[in-house]
């Protein structure tokens, strides 16, 4: 059983929804954090990085200044804005860089090298509830999907002696990384708030799920925030047939659990934790699993 | 003034700063967050026009291909292959960088625009109004952005509102900015996530400073880190439920006199900083 928590909007309780299902969950179960450029359901843990890797996700040319002759050629055909002509010299700007090649096609003397780069390191943490598999992507990196592809294939790796299943925490949007969290998955929980911008995001992120033909489920979040607006939100999941798994108070606990590094649902005497576990427990049995 | 809104971890105000500061300061508001922009809800804008936004993608006229295979071998984002039967497009893995055409010695590759998405420019309560909006099941909103940039280049008084994160999408909402103004909440995540989004802008040479939105008195995280790191503290949204129930309903703050006073503090303070940084910064102090 693959799992992933996403959102659409960001903020809206995925790592908190995540963690604790992590926690309530079989230890076996091995949860991967696909939000690589702002990677927070380890933060919930104590854990110990098992194992460290750097990862090469994209390409990124170079050029040698002294084959260089500043023709302007590779100026001209880098359609990413990523080549300037600075005091006398042409520079490549790593950041701007997409690493295409274009440039080393049209480069005649050969002035132009283009390498693997570093856009990431990915990371196998272990902690009593289990095995995370994460990764820190480098700020600005090209490539966050194919950081995502190499989080989940690290998680099958570790996983591969049984049938294993996965809890992922995705990311928020509906682009590449994103794309690369759900490909694959059995089911998905879209955590929502009754806000218009909740809602505005929550319909773009279902239409995403649906072509990507997971089983969906919905979650809204600080409820009571907006009742109105969740009544729309509940209106809208029976009409596309999407089940709304269960309903969230606003918690300021919730808060306070993030900078204790606990998950909500280990605070017995908090709504929000009370009403996760109902959640989990309602997911478990739609399922089967 | 260009200045970039953005954050790091997702939800943590970029929006709400981004609107308010817009009105307040009555500076011309972009929305990059084209995956899933929001601006719009806030602002209320009248649209005038929308612009397709395209990305060039191969097409192979099939008489003169040779399925020598140079192109798919060009392709640095495996949006190519060479089948017996032709050359398959990924069209969504295209980044519509011209290196297979270049690459192809028949001539057999030429180029056609293929919509990923739109961008709409209106105006709302005296300033200019215009935002990116990637369709979905596209990967990529790099170049709506770009389009969002380019248009709107003359333009010299402007807030962009970024997507979270520190990825490509972020990098292309920074680049040519004078400020970035980085808002966070006061938790374990939002500070994580705002070192990330720190450690961006400084790679890009890029003046900033911090707003705490969602603030609580006795927490002094951020407050702490921005001393530690002796980065500008912007200003303080304090956190209560009422600016949780406007912000559901789309509201402005600024249309609660309590908040405005706040937004109207916060952005005297950010004119003054992003003016004395970018001034410092051309004269390379």
């Amino acid at each position: 059983m693959q799992l992933v928590v996403i959102s659409g909007k960001g903020g809206t309780g995925k790592t908190t929804i995540a963690s604790s299902f992590a926690y309530l969950s079989d230890s076996d179960l091995i949860k991967i954090d696909c939000d690589v450029d702002a990677s927070n359901l380890h933060l919930m843990f104590d854990g110990e990085d098992i194992e460290k890797s750097d990862f090469y996700g994209a390409k990124a040319a170079e050029i040698l200044s002294d084959k260089c002759i500043n023709c302007n050629k590779c100026i001209e055909t880098c359609r990413f804005g990523a080549i300037r002509f600075i005091n006398g010299r042409t520079l490549i700007e790593p950041l701007k860089c997409e690493g295409c090649g274009a440039c080393v096609l049209v480069c005649e003397e050969k002035a132009i090298t283009l390498d693997h780069e570093i856009t990431g390191t990915t990371l196998i943490t272990k902690t009593q509830n289990g095995l995370i598999s994460r990764a820190e992507m480098i700020p600005g990196a090209e490539g966050s999907g194919k950081l995502v592809t190499k989080v989940r294939q690290n998680a099958n790796i570790i996983g591969s002696n049984k049938e294993s299943d996965y809890i992922i925490d995705g990311s928020p949007g509906v682009g590449c990384a994103v794309m690369a969290s759900i490909t694959g998955c059995d089911y998905c929980v879209i955590v929502t708030e009754p806000t218009q911008s909740g809602f505005e995001d929550f319909k773009r992120i279902y239409e995403l799920t649906t072509y990507f033909g997971v089983k969906g489920f919905a979650i809204i979040n600080k409820y009571d925030i907006n009742p109105l607006i969740s009544d729309q939100i509940k209106k809208f999941c029976s009409d596309v047939n999407m089940p709304v798994i269960g309903k969230i108070p606003f918690d300021k606990l919730v808060g306070e659990s993030i900078n204790a590094g606990c998950p909500i649902v280990s605070y017995e005497q908090s709504i929000a934790g009370q009403s996760i576990i109902k959640i989990w427990n309602e997911f478990k049995n739609r399922t089967g699993e | 003034m260009e200045i970039v809104v953005l954050s790091g971890k997702g939800g943590t105000g970029k929006t709400t700063v981004a609107t308010n500061l817009a009105q307040v300061l009555n500076m011309n508001y972009i929305d990059c967050d084209v995956e899933e922009p929001n601006g719009h809800i806030f602002l209320k804008p009248t649209i005038e026009k929308q612009i397709d936004v395209e990305i060039l993608n191969p097409v192979i006229d099939k008489d003169k291909c040779t399925l020598c295979g140079k192109c798919a071998e060009a392709c640095q984002f495996n949006a190519l292959a060479t089948v017996p039967t032709g050359v398959m497009l990924f069209k969504e893995l295209c980044h519509g960088c011209g290196a297979c055409m270049i690459a192809c010695l028949q001539g057999a590759i030429t180029e056609v625009g293929r919509s990923i998405g739109i961008v709409s420019v209106g105006n709302t309560d005296g300033i200019s109004f215009m935002s990116g909006k990637l369709n979905i099941k596209e990967p990529m909103g790099g170049p709506i952005i770009s389009k969002l940039k380019e248009i709107s280049k003359f333009d010299d008084h402007k807030l962009l509102d970024s997507s979270p994160g520190t990825s490509c999408s972020v990098v292309k909402t920074l680049d040519g900015a004078d400020y970035a103004l980085l808002v966070t909440e006061p938790t374990k995540f939002g500070l994580h996530d705002l070192k990330l989004a720190v450690a961006l802008v400084k790679e890009m040479g890029i003046s900033h400073g911090i707003i705490v939105n969602r603030n609580i008195e006795g927490n002094s995280m951020i407050q702490d880190y921005c001393e530690s790191e002796n980065i500008d503290l912007i200003g303080e949204i304090p956190f209560s439920r009422k600016a949780a129930e406007l912000y559901s309903q789309g509201l402005l703050l600024i249309d609660n006199p309590e908040y405005k006073m706040i937004f109207e503090t916060i952005g005297t303070k950010l004119i003054k900083e992003a003016s004395r940084r970018s001034s410092d910064a051309i004269s390379g102090n």
